[in-house]
């Protein structure tokens, strides 16, 4: 019977990992590592840079994120600190107000981003960008069709060309489909360069959206050390006790 | 010291234990309740999760207590709450992890407790009661969990009270008016989140705990039934103590023990390495602020809920209204309540059942868990079609029970309980 429990206990999680794999083309694989303070540091810088112009962290105090990334002070406000000069601040935009009009869509806080969307599709969202000349900003996303951001890291990427494929519609008529995309002009760093570029901010924004995250995983493993031991001893006491009963 | 009262019951000991003895039965409790409540020697496995809600249950109310300090049941101002205990609050990240996964622990261990009731028939007479205020506590609980899911305001909390709440607009002639005096509102808001909140921390836990209270005592009145299904209190010895019971305490407070170990060791798994539990236990649109003009891509209820929400979506509508599958989700739960009175096997432990029984609960076991994973999923490909067969076959096992288990086959019960675990 426990055995048929725990086999049942695996077909539901089956199931629920099954369930994140569909819809749309396939995410990228992030391959980030919330452990690697390097990259991290690097996301940060990556993140004040081309992002913060215009996306907050409102849920992430800038003095926090000194404090988790091992960042010193004087390099947090001398290099970090773009929007405000108190470290107890959190992480505001420079944006306006009225910026919805400036892209049809007010820039949307990314403190949770990495929470409510995944890692991967950060990952992938800024790798996917392409050029499509019907779009107010001249691209388009792969992983976010009909995107209101432009490519901002176009310079650092190069720019990229959509590929299609030809895959009939049910009447057998024929029609192209959004397959993926490959480049068109060369950016300032090399692909894999890029790759690191965006993984490092996908990591830091993993950081971000629970900035715990690395303090609770090492705690756990103590927690789950301790409790091993309380079960042995658990279950010696409950040995000792009813070796009487009969 | 004061000399003791003319009618202070002097045989009730001195010091201090006997100062409260004598004004209030401290020591009677404990020994009628735990120190010399006899309980069946051969309880196995399934025996733990009674304990084990217990145990969630304070771990609830005391993580609740903690996040209350912090929260604040405004729409303005709930979904940066959350975030404020999750980053600021000092351990706040944990008192909110232990709350958000200890609400889906607490499902997994009743669903297996009351699993358990049905191996073995705990519900039979005499116990009827003791399973009714059971399921009374399911009922609350479901209504505990639905609220407290609003609370942090994210986009699921909001389109799934949403959905929950516009069930009840399918009652015909008040349905609107139902729903809009649930609301306090002509939309899911401030007023909403603000009465979830007050029944949340308030109303429902006091119910429950009355619920849990009722339970034990009607427990301890009938005594534990056993998996061989057979009364201990036929055969006693010369103290007039069960031949086959040994005392709660210490034989099952150090089992239990044992057990919680076990349990928390799964627990904190979950706590300290997937809180989300792969968005069944999180799901993903929570982490973005409720927001009335964008849906969710695909709203589903939390994992518990998901067989109760596929029955509902497994009935078509009819003659114009949906109210068929809200009355087909009740009807799957009200059907629990008659249990005791469906079951008509002289015997009570699926041990000494004959075959169809024990196909008939797999069957429903599997028809439970088939219709929580459509539950999960879009209503496209098979699951709609998978999800009418599990509800019929959930609803075959009850309404049917009257019939199979008269005539099915059964083998001799045993006068002592067979060993113990």
């Amino acid at each position: 019977m426990l055995k048929s429990c725990v086999l049942l206990g695996f077909a539901l999680l089956s199931a629920g990992t099954a369930m994140a794999e569909e819809g749309g083309i396939a995410l990228l694989q992030s391959g980030t590592d919330i452990r690697n303070t390097g990259s991290l540091q690097r996301g940060a810088r990556n993140f004040m840079n081309y992002c913060s112009g215009c996306h907050s962290l409102k849920y992430l105090r800038y003095n926090r994120m000194a404090a988790d990334l091992k960042i010193p002070e004087t390099e947090l406000s001398a290099n970090l600190m773009l929007t405000s000069d108190k470290p107890f601040d959190t992480i505001n935009s420079a944006m306006p107000k009225d910026s919805e009009t400036w892209f049809g869509k007010q820039p949307p806080d990314l403190s949770l981003m990495a929470r409510a969307r995944g890692v991967d599709y950060i990952y992938s969202f800024l790798k996917g960008f392409y050029v499509d000349k019907t779009h107010p900003w001249g691209v388009n996303n792969l992983y976010l069709p009909g995107a209101a951001m432009p490519h901002v890291l176009a310079e650092r990427q190069g720019l990229q060309k959509p590929v299609f494929k030809n895959e009939p519609d049910e009447r057998g008529s024929a029609r192209m489909v959004l397959e993926g995309v490959e480049s068109m002009t060369p950016g300032a760093l090399k692909p894999e360069e890029y790759d690191q570029f965006v993984r490092d901010i996908a990591n830091f924004l993993d950081y971000a959206g629970e900035p715990v995250k690395g303090k609770r995983q090492s705690m756990g493993v103590f927690v789950t050390l301790f409790l091993l031991v309380f079960f042995v001893f658990a279950y010696l006491l409950k040995k000792e006790y009813w070796k009487e009963v009969h | 010291m004061a000399a003791a009262p003319e009618s202070a019951d002097l045989s009730k000991g001195g010091g201090f234990i006997g100062w409260i003895d004598q004004r209030f039965p401290l020591t009677k409790l404990w020994k009628e309740q735990v120190a010399e409540y006899y309980a069946p020697k051969n309880f196995n496995f399934w025996y733990y999760f009674g304990s084990l809600a217990m145990l969630i249950l304070v771990n609830q109310l005391v993580t609740g207590i903690f996040l209350t300090m912090h929260y604040k049941p405004s729409s303005a101002e709930a979904f940066s709450s959350v975030e404020y205990i999750m980053r600021d609050v000092d351990w706040g990240w944990l008192i909110r992890y232990l709350h958000s996964t200890g609400a889906s622990a607490f499902f997994i261990v009743v669903y297996l407790h009351m699993f358990r009731a049905l191996l073995y028939g705990s519900h039979r007479k005499p116990r009827e009661l003791l399973w009714i205020f059971g399921c009374l506590i399911f009922v609350l609980l479901m209504a505990e969990a639905f609220m407290g899911y609003v609370l942090p305001w994210g986009n699921m909390s909001y389109w799934g009270a949403q959905v929950i709440v516009s069930l009840f607009g399918s009652v015909p002639y008040i349905g609107g008016a139902l729903v809009d005096w649930i609301r306090g509102d002509y939309n899911i808001g401030d007023a909403t989140l603000n009465r979830f909140f007050a029944l949340h921390v308030a109303a429902l836990p006091l119910a429950l705990i009355f619920l849990v209270i009722a339970h034990l005592m009607a427990l301890h009145e009938v005594g534990s039934n056993n998996p061989d299904g057979i009364e201990i209190k036929k055969y006693k010895d010369a103290q007039g103590h069960p031949l086959d019971g040994i005392p709660f305490h210490p034989y099952y407070t150090v089992k239990d023990l044992f057990g919680v170990a076990g349990f928390l060791l799964l627990f904190c798994g979950v706590v300290f390495f997937a809180p989300t539990f792969g968005g069944l236990f999180l799901e993903s649109p929570n982490f973005e602020p409720a927001n009335p003009l964008q849906t969710p891509p695909h709203i589903a209820p939390v994992w518990y809920f998901t067989p109760y929400y596929a029955m509902l979506r497994a009935v078509p509508s009819f003659a114009g209204t949906q109210v068929w599958g809200v009355m087909v989700m009740g009807a799957a739960i009200v059907v629990l309540f008659f249990v005791p009175w469906l079951d008509r096997s002289p015997v009570r432990s699926i041990r000494y059942r004959g075959p169809i029984y024990k196909v008939m609960l797999t069957i429903f076991a599997l028809s439970f868990i088939s219709l929580g994973i459509c539950g999960l999923k879009p209503p496209a490909g098979i699951y709609p079609t998978l999800a009418k067969v599990s509800t019929i076959l959930y609803f075959a096992f009850f309404l049917l029970m009257p019939w199979y288990t008269k005539f099915d086959s059964v083998k001799p019960v045993p006068e002592r309980v067979t060993g113990h675990a």
